[in-house]
Parts: C-alpha cells; structure tokens; sequence
C-alpha cells in the first residue's frame, strides 16, 4: 500500500466545487424519500405521488 | 473528471433507479395492494377522510402511485447516484481497491450495508396500514439517526484500518470489530418502533419487507456494476483522461 497519492486521485481542490451539488441532490433525496409538505409546500401531493417508492425503498410511511 | 463522474452518476443512478423501480413493482406491489386492501376493509371510507388514505379518495389513485413508484425510484437513483459519484471522486487512488470497477462494487456494498442494511435490520420497512401517522416524524428520524450510525461506522473502520499495521487478517478484523461496535451500541441504545397491528398478517409483512430489501439490494447492485462497468471502460479507452503508469502494489 503506497501513501495518499496515487496518479488517479482527484485533487480536493478540484473536487470541493462540485461538494456544492451535495446539498441539492440530498434536498431531492428528502423530497423523494421523506416531505410531507414542511419544504415542499405541496401538502400531501409529493408524499401521495411517492408513496409506493417510499413504502418498496424502505423509509418510515404510513 | 469530476464532471463526467457526477454525470455518470447521475444517468446510471436514474437507470438503476428504473431497474429497481421494475424490481418493485414487479414483486413489491402485489404486498402493497393487499395491504390497503385490508386497510380499506377494516376502516370505512369515511373514518379516514380526516387524515392520510389509500383509497379511491386518495390524493393521487392507486394508478397514479404505481406510476410515481418509478418516479420514486428513478429520482431516489438520481440523488444517491450523484453523492455516490463525488464520494467515489475523493475516495478513488486514495482508499480502497485499485480498479475503479472494484472501487465502485466495494463501495457501493458498503454503502448498501451502511445506510440500507442496518436501518433496515433496526427499523425495518412497512406496508401501507402498519404505523402510526403521528409518529411519522419520530420514525423518520430515527432512521435517518441509523443512517448516520451506518456512516460514521463506516468511516471509523475504514479510518482505523488505514491507521493499522499488520497482515491481512488483523486488518479485516479491526475492520469489522469498529465497524461493529458503534452499531451495536446504537442498536441497543435507540428505541424501537413496533406499529404492526395485532391482527395483521405475518406473511404479507415478512413478503413486503423481503421486496422492499430487494428493491434497495436490486438497486445497489445494478447501480455498483453500471458504475464499475462505466469507469473501467472509461480508463480503457485512450487518452480519455491523462493515466498515469500503475503503482506498483
């Protein structure tokens, strides 16, 4: 085992820029996964869309 | 190379999302529907027009959910796919296997056991009529706890097993033992959630969990491949991305 570089690594100054997509894909998640109208001021509606994938992927429903 | 990773994330997350999406409806809606079948038959219209239903007076019909299961799953893809790739950007040539193709299989195991696995095994996932719409959020965040119990495990194994030396074996069983410990601390410390109804069927219960774990496994595992396959074709072909000469291991 060699140390931290290796000729494939992606610099983390070259890589912190694309981190800010993090955030956003982790708010679809949450809207996907878990909203029940506190962010997505639908209601119910994304919940009711959802809501076979959220019982199949596994989070807490009802 | 950050780009064409997150995008490659992004496009085979939405692909394995679809499979799983397939995978679900396929084995999982039929567990589904006898579930609000035997909601429906319990309760009369009427009772639930308060709150949250599956029936015919629901928001969006039984039609229309089996189509927003695959947009579900696909957007589910998209998301995990994406964090995925830019976790695989800081992790490859630094941890891990060498081969992009078993970076992307290990990781993508370990994140199956990580954040799908062990919040399962704890809170496992339920039918439609089994829990408690007031205490959906409690629930969600106690699995969204689990979750973060499964990644910061993660990284203390892995983080310890950098620091070690000694052989192999050593090495894989200071993996598991610090990866285990913290889990097994959170097992038994967090409560548990226990909404199934005295008289719903076991059978249904045990055959929806099993296509809900399936789902997520069909998906983990269609996406760990897809992404693996990508990457070493991606570093097959020539000039692609500047490659450099392979360290010898």
């Amino acid at each position: 085992m060699s140390g931290l570089t290796t000729p494939t690594s992606v610099p983390f100054p070259r890589l912190r820029p694309w981190l800010l997509a993090v955030p956003l894909l982790l708010l679809v998640a949450y809207l996907v996964l878990m909203d029940n109208g506190a962010i997505s001021q639908t209601g119910n509606y994304l919940h009711e869309l959802m809501h076979d994938g959220r019982h199949l992927l596994g989070v807490p429903c009802h | 190379m950050v780009r064409t990773l997150l995008v490659r994330g992004l496009l085979l997350g939405l692909l394995a999302g679809l499979i799983a999406g397939g995978f679900a409806f396929a084995f999982g809606e039929p567990s589904v529907d006898s579930a609000i079948a035997l909601e429906e038959a319990a309760q009369p219209p009427a009772a639930e027009a308060a709150g949250h239903d599956h029936g015919e007076e629901a928001v969006v019909s039984r039609p229309g959910q089996k189509a927003g299961l695959f947009l579900a799953t696909g957007l589910y893809g998209v998301a995990v796919g994406g964090v995925f790739a830019l976790v695989f950007a800081g992790l490859r040539g630094r941890v891990g296997p060498r081969s992009e193709g078993g970076l992307a299989l290990a990781a993508a195991a370990t994140a199956f056991v990580a954040i799908i696995l062990l919040p399962f095994l704890k809170y496992p996932a339920n039918p439609p009529a089994v829990g408690d719409p007031d205490t959906i959020n409690s629930r969600t965040l106690l699995y969204v706890i689990m979750i973060g119990v499964g990644l910061a495990s993660t990284a203390i194994a892995v983080a310890t097993a950098r620091r070690m030396q000694g052989g192999p074996w050593a090495r894989w069983i200071v993996t598991v033992v610090t990866f285990l410990v913290p889990v097994i601390a959170a097992w038994a410390l967090l409560p548990g959630v226990d909404e199934v109804p005295a008289n719903f069927p076991a059978t249904l219960l045990w055959e929806f969990r099993l296509a809900s774990l399936g789902t997520q496994l069909v998906f983990w595992t269609a996406f760990g491949v897809l992404f693996g396959w990508a990457c070493d074709r991606a570093a097959r072909r020539p000039a692609a991305v500047p490659v450099a000469v392979p360290a010898p291991s």
